[in-house]
């Protein structure tokens, strides 16, 4: 596993942004308290810090993203880097230019900073090894295996709301086979000394071995729900009634679908997370998703401070927004 | 052409006999084994030196990716690193570009191998269906007529149970040996990794054992059915060793082998994501690993071979899904042998059999035995050398493995074919 530490520098400061495994809880608390500095700045007039002027950053898109990209961008823009954002399923790669070869021609090009989504697992490592001494990667997702900085704007999320893991009970639902979201936030609430993590799906939908994560597993989602401090749906993807994973739609909401009802089984001040895009009436109720016990609009706006943070640390600069410029 | 090979140690595959002895070539033949025979007179004399004497390893699948893929390897670059790694036979797979369903294919390997090879020998093996499509069946009489040793589809595909069973009634009705490598496609689906824990961690689309383990069972049901003499390429599973087990136990006519690599390697090799871990099957689990190295010991897995698959340096360089599988196995097969026995899991004498004499008798090919009469192909090898695996230095044109620092002892000082010496470290 050493060649995981490719996250780290000799000193242990981040260098990449790969994945939440092989950090530990001294890091992630870190980001959590610089996004916490950083918070204020995204409430300013003038939201700019300049910990990245002078600095390119690349977002490569592989697949396609709105909410991750644009925060992406948004939190780049705050920190007054020079962006370059590419969907590189429309360009070079269809004309057959190789993976690496996409990503040499970009470092030549002078980026500072990848931010890159692949639909391949391992593709963050992968790139991670391939760059020149001094470029980073950060990986805003990669295939079914993880997506860090989401797992970290919920981590900040439920310390938000929460204040300490450690009493906590948090119950994710859904497609957790296919998450990368999943994965990450299993990984960061046991860093982060959770109480106890639950899993509720379908069996189809869960991986073999999944307990080995950390976590325990319910195929009832009421039982499941019981005196949870957080309950974070996931996204289910239409695609997976193909297939046969799924029975139908409707199905799958009697069964794991999040109503105002089913929600009650919670503590009453539970939280629900949603790391979006959400489908009304498939996994989660309207009335649930709009409800007071809601925070999923909340995660959104999160998620630029905890991407300015993860940058910023990056880059190793001990700037803090108090050197901002208004 | 006659040669004297002094003070050789020839160890018999029974491990009864183990002694330091001298070996007598002539025309092509093992003549004499301790005693010369009546007017024998030596062109050429080796000194042995008390270094162990083998028949050449028969290894009955590497791919050596000609005709079609030059970019990866070719009968020159991979016949040179089998002989200098002491196989002397190959096995090749029908999945060449054109596949090898046509005899014209049989005779360019033939003939490439005649005018660019090593000398060691190569065995096609021939395609069940038409292009390995899974639908028509090969011309296996007129396949086999031209040099096919047996017929297998290789990793593609039969289009259906009722054409795998009819190619298995056409084979028997031929006497061929039918090879199979059981894998259900859909079981398998995308999947480049071993379903468990290391998998699900990685979030890597996962191959269970069932997809193994639910074709054999047909598989084995098939050749039930249909008398068809048959033999299970690179097992994989712990279950599947009991199935074979099992299946020998009924009568049935069936064999096994597995991939070196397998006895060596496990899903927790992946690490992070190493590409030069991916191989199809997929590395298992520890557990299925012991069960292999334990059914290689007590007989249910009839032979090793390298299921060499040599790739260029673009082929790996990718995330691991979307990496090219397999591993180029020539360099470190007999290597990797050689250690089994260091680690105790079976006698020298008994891994020997592994990889010559019972893959000989599967394929009805010469040579795997040292005997008076037997075909002199052999190799003398020196326990006693000490050298690290570089992968970059690797004979073979495929510089992709796993085994990179690994520490091996023995390597080959002689290689003979036909009684005449092809190499010589």
């Amino acid at each position: 596993m050493q060649d995981n530490n490719i996250q780290l520098d000799d000193n242990g400061k981040l260098r990449h942004f790969l994945s939440i495994e092989g950090l530990d809880q001294t890091i992630l608390t870190e980001i959590l308290d610089t996004a916490e500095s950083f918070t204020s700045v995204t409430e300013r007039t003038v939201k700019k810090v300049p910990i990245l002027r002078g600095k390119t950053v690349a977002n490569l898109f592989f697949e396609a993203s709105t909410r991750t990209r644009s925060t992406f961008e948004l939190a780049e823009q705050r920190l007054s880097a020079d962006i370059l954002s590419l969907n590189v399923d429309t360009s070079a790669t269809v004309k057959g230019e190789s993976l690496l070869d996409t990503l040499q021609n970009l470092e030549a090009m002078q980026i500072d900073m990848f931010v890159i989504r692949h639909q391949d697992s391992g593709s963050a490592h992968f790139f991670a090894q391939h760059v020149r001494p001094g470029v980073s990667v950060l990986n805003a997702g990669d295939g079914q295996h993880e997506h860090p900085t989401q797992a970290m704007l919920d981590m900040y999320t439920i310390r938000h709301y929460k204040k300490d893991f450690s009493g906590l009970r948090v119950a994710i639902v859904g497609d957790i086979l296919h998450s990368r979201v999943a994965r990450s936030q299993i990984h960061a609430l046991n860093l982060l000394n959770t109480a106890e993590v639950r899993v509720i799906a379908p069996r189809t939908l869960l991986p073999v071995a999944v307990e080995s994560l950390g976590v325990t597993v319910y195929d009832d989602l009421e039982r499941g729900l019981a005196d949870v401090d957080v309950v974070i749906m996931l996204r289910l993807q239409k695609e997976r009634m193909r297939g046969a994973l799924l029975p139908s739609e409707k199905e799958y909401f009697r069964q794991y679908g999040l109503s105002q009802e089913r929600l009650e089984r919670a503590k009453p001040d539970a939280i629900v997370m949603h790391p979006g895009p959400a489908n009304r009436g498939v996994e989660i109720e309207s009335s649930v998703m709009d409800g007071k016990q809601s925070v999923i609009l909340q995660q959104v706006s999160f998620g630029i401070s905890v991407r300015m943070a993860v940058m910023s640390m990056i880059v190793g600069s001990s700037a803090r927004p108090s050197g901002g410029e208004e | 052409m006659s040669l004297h090979i002094r003070n050789g140690r020839v160890v018999e595959t029974t491990g009864a006999n183990d002694r330091v002895i001298d070996v007598y070539l002539q025309n092509g033949k093992i003549v004499g084994l301790g005693s010369a025979p009546n007017g024998f007179r030596a062109d050429q004399v080796i000194d042995a030196d008390g270094r162990l004497i083998l028949p050449g390893l028969i290894d009955i699948q590497a791919r050596l990716r000609d005709p079609g893929e030059p970019e990866k390897a070719n009968i020159a670059s991979e016949t040179e690193a089998a002989i200098k790694n002491g196989i002397t036979s190959l096995c090749i797979p029908p999945d060449t570009q054109p596949p090898i369903d046509n005899s014209a294919t049989v005779e360019l390997i033939h003939h490439r191998n005649e005018m660019f090879g090593h000398q060691a020998r190569v065995y096609p093996i021939g395609a069940l269906t038409r292009g390995l499509g899974g639908e028509q069946l090969s011309n296996m009489g007129s396949l086999r007529a031209n040099g096919c040793i047996a017929f297998s589809n290789a990793r593609h595909p039969l289009a259906s149970n009722l054409v795998q069973r009819r190619a298995m009634d056409y084979a028997a009705g031929q006497e061929s040996l039918v090879i199979i490598q059981p894998m259900d496609q859909d079981l398998m689906g995308n999947g480049c990794a071993h379903e468990g824990a290391i998998a699900t961690r990685l979030g890597l689309p996962s191959i269970p054992v069932v997809a193994e383990t639910a074709a054999l069972a047909k598989d084995i049901e098939l050749v039930a059915q249909t008398g068809a003499r048959t033999h299970f390429g690179q097992l994989s599973c712990a279950r599947s060793v009991d199935m074979i087990r099992q299946a020998k136990a009924k009568g049935l006519p069936v064999t096994a082998d597995c991939a070196i690599h397998q006895l060596f390697l496990s899903d927790h090799d992946i690490g992070h994501f190493n590409s030069n871990m991916l191989t199809i099957p997929p590395l298992r689990s520890q557990h299925d690993r012991d069960a292999l190295r334990a059914g290689l010991a007590d007989g249910t897995i009839d032979c090793l071979c390298s299921d060499h698959q040599p790739h260029e340096v673009d082929a790996k360089l990718k995330p691991f899904p979307s990496a090219e599988p397999g591993i180029s196995g020539l360099d470190t097969l007999l290597a990797l042998a050689l250690r089994l026995v260091d680690e105790g899991v079976l006698p020298i004498g008994e891994l020997i059999a592994r990889l010559t004499s019972n893959p000989a008798t599967i394929l009805g090919l010469p040579g795997g035995k040292i005997g008076v009469g037997e075909v002199a192909d052999l190799i003398i090898v020196d326990l006693e050398t000490h050298w690290i695996c570089e992968p970059a230095r690797f004979i073979s044109k495929g510089k992709n493995s796993p085994f990179g620092g690994w520490d091996f002892n023995g390597s080959v000082t002689h290689t003979l074919i036909d009684g005449k010496v092809v190499y010589q470290a």
